[in-house]
């Protein structure tokens, strides 16, 4: 686990309010403004990716065993896409609470590609 | 509607779909057109114009050096899933403004083996989301359903119900690419690639080329056909919170608005009919859970009704709203350009009565059809004898 508290970063709407993700930066007409994003949530819907995607674009290690892909649900602000870790892959229950961490997208890599990633509150 | 302005279909031309070695993607757009042509029993010199689409193989106006130069219009459509259906649009629309009397609109395709290989700035996504695996479309159709399960109390059951129907009816349909009737139990019981879904349960990208010949009703009755008419033709894209292909996110309470919806209404608007007055429908099943959500979000059903009206067989081909009738994308396979095409085809045979071993019974006098895909496009036509 890294040493600082992990959050995501989201973009809210000047205007509507509403909440997006990933932030999508201050650019020229930039209408967003950055959030942080609640850390903790519930599986919205899931699935299992159980074959190597592509490369490009994926640049996850030749190894591929299957992972657990989420759209978990941060109350208050919106649905994002992330892993699904720390849990059996037959345990994934739609509703169930998870909470923010993080899975490098090659476990093996020396300084390794971190993507955002959701575990299963009591696992943390 | 004045009747110079209503547009019909007057022939029909295929090329199979599958894997065809050693033919291009444009031979097999050609090759329909030539069909197509021959069953509207007009030349190619008649042609006044032509909207073409393919995603992958090429600009679908080079084909006049097979067809003939004789200076025809020819503009190329690239919308990504809607390709077809944008063709079809554009074709229409140029003969009910008046500006044409006969043309056509033409879709072909030829994919690489394995799923589609998007990339995120294709789609205005940063680099990291492709880099960790999410440009995979069969992640999103997987977590689509897989909510919609859990909301509606749809079964594993009837996803493979739906494979099964698809592989029962492309058995019927010379121009399908599986013709080969799948044991319920093997879908169930076969591979995962994206759970809930096997590898039976979703379609392959491939190739193939549909064309349609379009004409004003008064050009048709000139030439003596006995045509179909093409009674809505709409195309839209995603609304605020819905869920589409490639979302790094969605809004609290979103995945209930969608293209298709937007489309659908719009067509039953146009054609001034309901979805009760439909005899039969072609749905975008990219999987077997599309077709299912599909068919409430067209408004043939309520959300969740699927799982009785599947159980009973009313979308097979004896049933009250026959689904899919050539097996769909399951079992022809996903030539983006021509998919969409493929449906309105199929919808024509149906209309003619010569559907042969797969011929919906009763003489069907309107016919649905709907494509949907990334990044959140949809596109529907009615037909009607």
């Amino acid at each position: 686990m890294p040493d600082a508290p992990l959050h995501l970063m989201g973009g809210r709407h000047r205007q509507t309010g509403r909440v997006t993700f990933p932030y999508p930066g201050d650019g020229p007409g930039a209408e967003f403004d950055p959030v942080a994003l609640p850390t903790r949530g519930t599986v919205w819907s899931y699935t299992i990716q159980r074959f190597r995607p592509k490369t490009p674009p994926y640049a996850g290690p030749e190894a591929f065993e299957p992972w657990a892909l989420a759209y978990v649900e941060l109350p208050g602000a919106v649905i994002v896409e992330a892993r699904l870790v720390g849990v059996d892959l037959d345990a994934i229950r739609i509703g169930m609470a998870v909470e923010l961490t993080r899975v490098a997208l090659d476990p093996a890599a020396q300084d390794p590609f971190w993507l955002p990633a959701f575990c299963p509150e009591a696992a943390q | 509607m004045s009747a110079a302005t209503n547009v019909c279909i007057i022939g029909i031309g295929i090329h199979p779909f599958g894997r065809t070695d050693g033919v291009s993607g444009l031979d097999q757009g050609a090759h329909a057109v030539r069909a197509a042509l021959a069953d509207a029993g007009v030349a190619w010199g008649d042609v006044q114009f032509a909207y073409g689409g393919s995603d992958a193989a090429g600009n679908p106006d080079t084909m006049v050096d097979r067809l003939g130069l004789t200076g025809m219009q020819f503009i190329n459509v690239r919308n990504g899933c809607a390709t077809g259906g944008s063709a079809l649009f554009s074709a229409q629309m140029a003969i009910r403004s008046g500006e044409f009397e006969l043309g056509l609109a033409v879709g072909f395709d030829k994919h690489p083996r394995g799923a589609f290989n998007a990339l995120p700035a294709e789609y205005n996504l940063p680099e990291w989301y492709g880099a960790a695996g999410y440009m995979v479309t069969t992640q999103f159709f997987a977590a689509k359903i897989m909510r919609y399960m859990h909301l509606y109390g749809i079964s594993r059951r009837t996803l493979g119900l739906v494979a099964q129907k698809a592989f029962a009816n492309g058995v019927h349909a010379p121009h399908a690419w599986r013709r080969e009737e799948v044991a319920l139990d093997t879908i169930l019981n076969a591979p995962m690639v994206s759970d809930p879904f096997t590898k039976y349960m979703f379609c392959s990208p491939g190739e193939g080329g549909v064309a349609l010949v379009l004409a004003s009703e008064k050009k048709a009755r000139e030439l003596g056909i006995r045509p179909i008419h093409l009674a809505a033709a709409t195309m839209r894209t995603r609304p605020p919170a819905s869920f589409e292909v490639f979302a790094p996110s969605i809004e609290i309470g979103g995945g209930v608005n969608t293209a298709t919806r937007l489309a659908a209404a719009a067509a039953f608007e146009k054609a001034g009919i309901g979805p009760g007055e439909i005899d039969l429908a072609q749905l975008q099943d990219t999987e077997a859970g599309a077709e299912i959500m599909h068919m409430a979000e067209n408004g043939f059903c309520a959300d969740g009704d699927q799982e009785q009206w599947i159980a009973e067989g009313r979308t097979a081909i004896g049933g009250g709203l026959p689904v899919n009738t050539d097996g769909g994308c399951l079992a022809c396979g996903e030539p983006i350009g021509a998919s969409g095409l493929r449906q309105v085809y199929e919808n024509a045979v149906q209309l003619r009565g010569l559907g042969g071993g797969r011929q919906v019974p009763g003489a069907p006098r309107t016919a649905y059809s709907h494509v949907y895909g990334a990044p959140g496009v949809s596109a529907v036509t009615i037909l009607h004898t």
